[in-house]
């Protein structure tokens, strides 16, 4: 059969496509968007074959489930989860192929709380300024799955890896955030300057993909008034009214009117997005390369 | 013009007025053209320019700390118009703030020409500056839950038109049939950084 889809039966309390995202329109207002775990998703597309960029399923906590209407090949990876295939089990982190028909489970993450569900020829929805991502804060990109759409998916591009496994990062249990001081760090005192890096945060149930939020010390300003809205990047640690600091994820908006303290390095953002709530999170100060 | 550095590799440039940055935004999309500014993201904002996945951002924030921009150059291409009825709720408001009636505040509204600042909040919403000193007014200190697409309305020294139906704090002063943006268009914004648009009152519903 040629109908080469996935129909959702079980949505999940928030199952979004993702890619690389689409950078390079932030002047626009168009949010990055893109895989919370690039890595994870990277690592979900090579094991099925396709290339990185192939749009992907982003699941959060509790997973999903799809029926195939042609025989495919996937790939679990991100935060672990049990997998089973026509109610069997199958692996995490490994390429599986899903019979036309059969149900493919990606059950409750078990540690973490992104799985990336990847479908040999990818998930093929119509791109909106080259990319599939679902941007959840400004809706760009497909709506968040719902039980009975159907996905379509490309043609497989290469084949699937030959491994039995692949090794992945464990999710965290404490979140160290190496931070560059800045460009706002004088709207602080110097007391928040350095709680920010020395005093202990926890990840707040408020986080979502635009911004991990955080419950801690509050960070006192040195200035008051308005910041006039100023072009904000990834990672950013923009500091709102309760001076608890909220780090920057891929939806976050392209201009804001908050300070940022300090700017969180790109390469501990997928670890961030695997943090639960109540996770301890560490910033810790380094110097800019 | 000050250069504050934004994490590995992303710079912002301060300047101390809209205008000035508007004319910097326009000198680095004019390097980036020529090729020798190698950036992912060019960011104008009200006071500032974000060069984010900058390459050799230190190099640039030295030079740049120095450098000297041109003013604008006047405009080749003729302002966007943007059909609007001046039907807004809060227009009564906004022209008693100012002191005239509302069909006088529109006859401001409308005669004078803005330039988009920079874009944010949501895709295609411009930043729209143009209308004097006197004729700022604040925002809500409690935001409408939901704005309707097309609106026209007013927040400190900006207009702006909501692209699509959104929570928001400003003063509505009008409304427009002109689509802000279209992702299926090329290009999705009908306004983005320096675009100059004219307000054309149009009658009836």
């Amino acid at each position: 059969m040629s109908d080469r889809a996935l129909v959702v039966v079980r949505a999940g309390a928030l199952t979004t496509v993702q890619d690389r995202g689409r950078p390079g329109h932030a002047h626009l207002g168009v949010p990055r968007s893109g895989a919370l775990d690039p890595a994870a998703a990277a690592l979900g597309n090579r094991l099925v074959g396709n290339p990185p960029d192939a749009a992907v399923l982003e699941t959060t906590l509790d997973g999903c489930a799809l029926r195939a209407r042609s025989t495919v090949t996937v790939a679990v990876a991100g935060a672990p989860c049990p997998v089973a295939v026509g109610g069997r089990p199958a692996a995490w982190g490994a390429p599986v192929v899903v019979p036309a028909g059969t149900l493919l489970e990606v059950g409750a993450a078990t540690a973490g709380v992104r799985s990336y569900l990847a479908v040999g020829g990818g998930i093929a929805v119509e791109p909106v300024l080259g990319s599939r991502a679902t941007d959840l804060l400004s809706g760009l990109g497909p709506a968040p799955l719902a039980d009975g759409a159907v996905l379509p998916l490309g043609a497989p591009a290469g084949a699937p890896a030959r491994v039995d496994g692949a090794p992945q990062p464990a999710p965290p249990a404490e979140l160290v955030l190496r931070v560059t001081p800045g460009p706002r760090a004088d709207w602080f005192t110097a007391r928040a300057v350095r709680d920010l890096t020395t005093r202990a945060y926890r990840v707040s149930a408020a986080s979502n993909r635009i911004g991990l939020r955080t419950e801690g010390p509050a960070l006192e300003r040195a200035r008051t008034g308005e910041l006039p809205s100023e072009g904000m990047v990834l990672g950013a640690v923009q500091v709102p009214p309760d001076g608890r600091p909220v780090v920057f994820l891929a939806d976050h908006p392209t201009t804001g009117g908050y300070p940022v303290i300090a700017v969180v390095r790109a390469a501990d953002l997928p670890a961030a997005a695997q943090a639960l709530p109540g996770t301890p999170v560490r910033f810790l100060s380094v110097r800019r390369r | 013009m000050r250069t504050l550095p934004v994490g590995d590799d992303a710079l912002l440039v301060e300047v101390s007025s809209g205008e000035e940055a508007q004319a910097l935004h326009a000198e680095l999309l004019r390097r980036r053209a020529e090729g020798t500014l190698r950036v992912r993201e060019i960011v104008p904002a009200a006071r500032t320019v974000l060069l984010d996945g900058l390459a050799e951002p230190a190099r640039w924030a030295a030079e740049l700390a120095t450098a000297r921009v041109p003013a604008v150059a006047a405009h080749a291409r003729e302002p966007i118009a943007l059909p609007v009825r001046y039907d807004g709720p809060d227009l009564a408001a906004v022209a008693e703030r100012w002191g005239v009636s509302a069909r006088e505040a529109a006859r401001v509204h409308a005669g004078t020409e803005f330039t988009v600042a920079f874009c944010g909040f949501a895709p295609g919403f411009g930043y729209l500056t143009g209308l004097p000193d006197r004729y700022h007014v604040p925002r809500h200190a409690t935001p409408r839950t939901s704005v309707p697409a097309g609106a026209v309305a007013l927040a400190g020294p900006y207009t702006g038109v909501y692209p699509r139906s959104s929570p928001g704090g400003w003063q509505l002063i009008g409304t427009t049939d002109a689509v802000l943006w279209d992702h299926t268009r090329v290009p999705a914004a009908l306004l983005a950084p320096g675009t100059r648009v004219r307000f054309v009152p149009v009658e009836g519903a």
